[in-house]
């Protein structure tokens, strides 16, 4: 077999975005010897790109808000299929973990007091997001990291996990290689966080980077866990749509929460049009009640443009489908309007939102402040994924942990902005903190090496075939497009039956991938290694959305147009049965004790 | 809304690893809107799998992907071709200030080595009995303006105590000037590098070139706002008689 080298831990993290970073501290804080393992390089995960803020009933802006409405709004955009002890945790210790940071270094934007400042996002009732300019993101990895290297961990940066090792039924560790210089490494560990983020590269056209391959979605299938909710991926309204090349690169919900305004060729704001049931009493009636709302008038109400992002995008599309939409194939969002209302608008646009006014200046030659941006869809969020316990983020796998993107749970059908970035806080945490729980009260499992064997004859194929083998760049492409045209966000059981079978075929096709080269930062075999995964996360995603016959949250049906009450009762779940084919079956929701129930009914 | 019919364009690209490289010449269509990473991206797709080059955002917000584009460090991600003179070759080469790992792609792991050994962020008390922090957004701007940083390593590239004169082991260079301004500017904080910063960061041999401000992608005044307060409080400390007098005393 192959050569490794063998780096063993006590709790090892794969990830190092938010999710995982948090879950470092966290572990390492008790003394334990903690690793991360991570795809790129620090700092430069998924997080890094967060924009508009992050969710926390701080009230420093509402008085009136506190952890029960933050409860309520979020299972209200997830459609009661959340799982409500998450929901409830995240609502009630977010406000911390933000603090939290604050003591770790981070610099959020301020009050007139000089406290931490918040604004408006779609489905959050009141001004709920910290958030620094359109970079909170940035500001939240780099305090992570800047605070996470003084505590101990060690951290093996540009390697990636190929599998995940067990020990009859516990988890074990995990194997993998170093990109930089190909060579693979054994990770034994008593316990695992997988914090590995999302899957949007199944998709053509998307804001999420490379690293979104459904890793830990298929390493936690493969290792036996159960995944949640995977036919609910969400697409975010406004991805840029031109020019071709920045295709699907996020336009952040921070300028619609900053008065920007969406309208068709026709210069109308369709978004008025179509307000849902479930949100019609919260909702603007006029455009000038709109924009009272988004300057701070706590009597004013949302415009429609920050209803839930589902909802959002499938104006878009119908605006687009009906023969209304831009030039280039998506709808006008506009943020120079404001300047019929501020006389300094320019200014305050830049300055509100900075990375939004350069990615327009310097990739599509539009200056923001000036002229309206042309927007669509863009696969943004995956809010299936493993499924885990709501207090201590354990999989059905002993040992095996999950939190942030890659978890499930706490956004169900669909999740609101900026309830990510504090998901990555309040349940990395609890996953670092119980993951070395677990690791101090299990002794040390057996590694099978035979297992890690396996995975390294397997990583090595495609040199064997080389340049003659299928181009795996080409496959990746192909298999994006499909997925993107036939379990996008207008589905149908017919073109997910079609994507099925495809996927069969893309699989074979996988199984002949080669690359050309050695093993040193080649580009091209990480992409053939990243095939599998996608592979795995595209067929979990296809079967889960065939067996919800209805349409809620992400998830819409051409087919099956309304919602189903039995289904609103109901998650599926995916997982891989004895003979290795997938299972994929309906698991009754928890029900919510009465205390829950009744401030959801008081917040109606 | 401008746009650019496609047309070919040639790309001249540094292949190698430790041992040693070449330009290798790639011919590829280019069209509307492309950044100098689709360009590679495509070469990479089509005809070169195992071309090596390093990105993550594709949007300037992560700091993956700096190379030298016609010899200047810049984010292939952030640089449109409608920039380039097409009827030229187009250069492209790895950072220069670090060793060479595999074509475009640098070992910058140094970078973090040298952050690890500046004094963390150490808060005064809180300000409020619940345990947060009265900050005003005037005192939060100067340091905000740092914290920016997305840690492409550019700055680092073009500063000659680094790129000619490899003082790797003495100079922490502009980047880790701005992250320790940052600290020391931070409203909060309370740690003092100083020391470090004369002895062991080695301040003193940033002879204010600014090319490091040139190069920024996140137009952070390096010169003018980080390196130079931060000489002006070494100045103040080590060569003011009067203050020197007084710590005597
Ligand atoms: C453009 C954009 C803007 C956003 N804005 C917001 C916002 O304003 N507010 C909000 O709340 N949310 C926002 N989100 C969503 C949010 O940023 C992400 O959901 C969140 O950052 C995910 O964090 P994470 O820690 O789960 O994963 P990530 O930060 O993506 O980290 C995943 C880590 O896992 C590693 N990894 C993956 N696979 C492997 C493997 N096989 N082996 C080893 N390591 C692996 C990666 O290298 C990486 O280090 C935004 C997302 C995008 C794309
Ligand atoms: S100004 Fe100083 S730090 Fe910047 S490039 Fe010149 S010598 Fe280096
Ligand atoms: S200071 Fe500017 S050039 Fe230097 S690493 Fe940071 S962003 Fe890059
Ligand atoms: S890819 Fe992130 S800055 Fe260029």
């Amino acid at each position: 077999m192959p050569e490794y080298q063998t780096h063993p831990y006590d709790v090892l993290i794969v990830g190092a975005g938010g999710a995982g970073l948090r879950a470092a501290i966290e572990a390492a804080s008790s003394g334990l010897k903690v690793g991360v393992v991570t795809k790129s390089l620090l700092g430069k995960a998924h997080t890094v790109m967060a924009e508009g803020g992050v969710a926390a009933a701080l009230a420093n802006v509402d008085e009136r808000d506190n952890w029960r409405v933050h409860f309520s709004d979020t299972m209200r955009g997830g459609q009661y299929l959340n799982n409500w002890r998450m929901a409830e945790l995240h609502a009630r210790e977010a406000p911390d973990r933000v603090r939290e940071l604050e003591a770790w270094g981070a610099l959020f934007d301020r009050t007139s007091d000089g406290r931490i400042l918040q604004r408006n996002f779609g489905g959050h009732r009141y001004p709920r997001l910290a958030h620094v300019g359109d970079r909170t993101g940035l500001e939240m990895i780099r305090t992570l990291q800047d605070h996470g290297i003084h505590t101990g961990i060690e951290v093996h940066m540009e390697c990636t996990v190929l599998t995940l090792l067990t020990d009859s039924g516990r988890i074990a560790g995990a194997f993998g290689f170093d990109r930089e210089r190909g060579h693979f490494l054994l990770w034994p560990a008593k316990a695992v966080v997988l914090a590995t983020g999302g899957i949007g590269r199944a998709y053509q056209i998307t804001s999420n980077s490379w690293e979104y391959t459904g890793d830990g979605h298929a390493l936690a299938y493969r290792a036996g866990a159960e995944l949640l909710d995977m036919e609910f991926v969400q697409f975010h309204p406004t991805g840029m749509v031109w020019p071709p090349s920045v295709r699907g690169l996020l336009v952040t919900e921070g300028v619609r929460g900053e008065g920007g305004v969406l309208r068709n060729s026709e210069g109308r704001r369709f978004m008025f049009d179509d307000i849902p049931e479930l949100y019609k009493t919260q909702t603007a009636a006029s455009e000038d009640e709109g924009w009272r709302y988004t300057q701070g008038d706590k009597e004013a109400r949302r415009p429609p443009e920050l209803l839930t992002r589902d909802h959002v995008a499938r104006c878009i599309n119908r605006e687009v489908k009906a023969g209304r939409g831009s030039p280039h194939g998506g709808v006008f969002l506009d943020i120079a309007w404001i300047k019929t209302h501020l006389p300094n608008a320019a200014e305050h646009i830049r300055r509100k939102l900075p990375s939004m006014y350069h990615q327009f200046k310097q990739l599509a030659d539009i200056d923001i402040t000036r002229e309206p941006m042309e927007v669509g869809p863009t696969t943004h969020y995956m809010m299936g994924g493993v499924r885990v316990d709501g207090d201590s983020q354990m999989s059905t796998v002993p040992g095996l942990f999950a939190a942030g993107e890659v978890a499930a749970g706490l956004h169900g059908a669909n999740r609101l902005g900026g309830n990510s970035l504090s998901d990555l806080l309040v349940f990395g945490k609890r996953a670092g903190q119980f993951a070395a729980d677990f690791a101090r009260a299990h002794s040390a499992p057996a590694v099978d090496r035979a297992q890690a064997g396996a995975a390294a004859q397997a990583a090595l194929e495609p040199f064997d075939r080389g340049a003659a083998g299928e181009n795996p760049f080409q496959i990746q492409h192909e298999l994006q497009e499909r997925m993107q045209a036939l379990v996008g966000i207008v589905r149908t059981e017919s073109e997910m039956h079609q994507a099925l079978e495809l996927l069969d075929a893309f699989s074979a096709r996988a199984a002949r991938a080669g690359v050309p080269g050695h093993r040193q930062y080649n580009n091209g075999w990480h992409t053939a290694l990243d095939l599998p995964q996608l592979l795995t996360v595209s067929e979990a995603i296809t079967r889960a959305a065939l067996l919800r016959q209805e349409s809620r949250g992400a998830q819409f049906r051409e087919d099956f147009p309304g919602k189903d009450p039995e289904w609103g009762k109901h998650n599926i779940v995916v997982r891989r049965g004895d003979a290795g084919e997938m299972l994929v079956e309906p698991r009754p929701v928890t029900p919510m004790p009465a205390e829950l129930t009744q401030i959801i009914e008081e917040m109606k | 809304m401008p746009s650019q019919a496609p047309t070919q364009a040639l790309f001249r690209i540094w292949r190698g690893d430790t041992e040693g490289g070449r330009f290798q010449d790639f011919t590829t269509q280019v069209g509307s809107g492309m950044v100098v990473l689709d360009a590679v991206h495509k070469i990479q797709a089509e005809q070169a799998p195992d071309l090596a080059v390093r990105w993550n955002c594709k949007a300037g917000k992560c700091g993956s992907c700096s190379a030298e584009i016609n010899g200047t460090p810049k984010l292939m991600c952030m640089t449109r071709l409608s920039s380039i003179d097409l009827s030229m070759p187009v250069i492209i080469e790895p950072m220069k200030a670090f060793p060479l790992l595999r074509d475009l792609v640098t070992d910058v792991s140094w970078n973090f080595r040298v952050k690890k050994t500046i004094p963390k962020f150490t808060p005064r008390a809180p300000d409020a009995p619940d345990g947060t922090w009265r900050i005003q957004q005037s005192d939060a701007d100067r340091v905000q303006e740092f914290r920016k940083c997305i840690e492409c390593f550019l700055c680092q590239d073009v500063c000659h105590v680094l790129r000619e004169h490899h003082k790797h082991d003495e100079f922490i260079g502009p980047r880790y000037f701005v992250y320790t301004a940052a600290l020391e500017m931070h409203p909060l904080d309370t740690a003092d590098r100083v020391p470090d910063l004369r002895h062991k960061f080695s301040l003193g041999y940033c002879n204010i070139t600014t090319c490091c401000r040139q190069v920024c992608p996140e137009s952070i005044t390096i010169t003018e706002n980080a390196i130079i307060p931060l000489k002006e409080r070494v100045v103040d400390r080590y060569f003011d008689p009067l203050k020197r007098l007084f710590r005597i005393l």
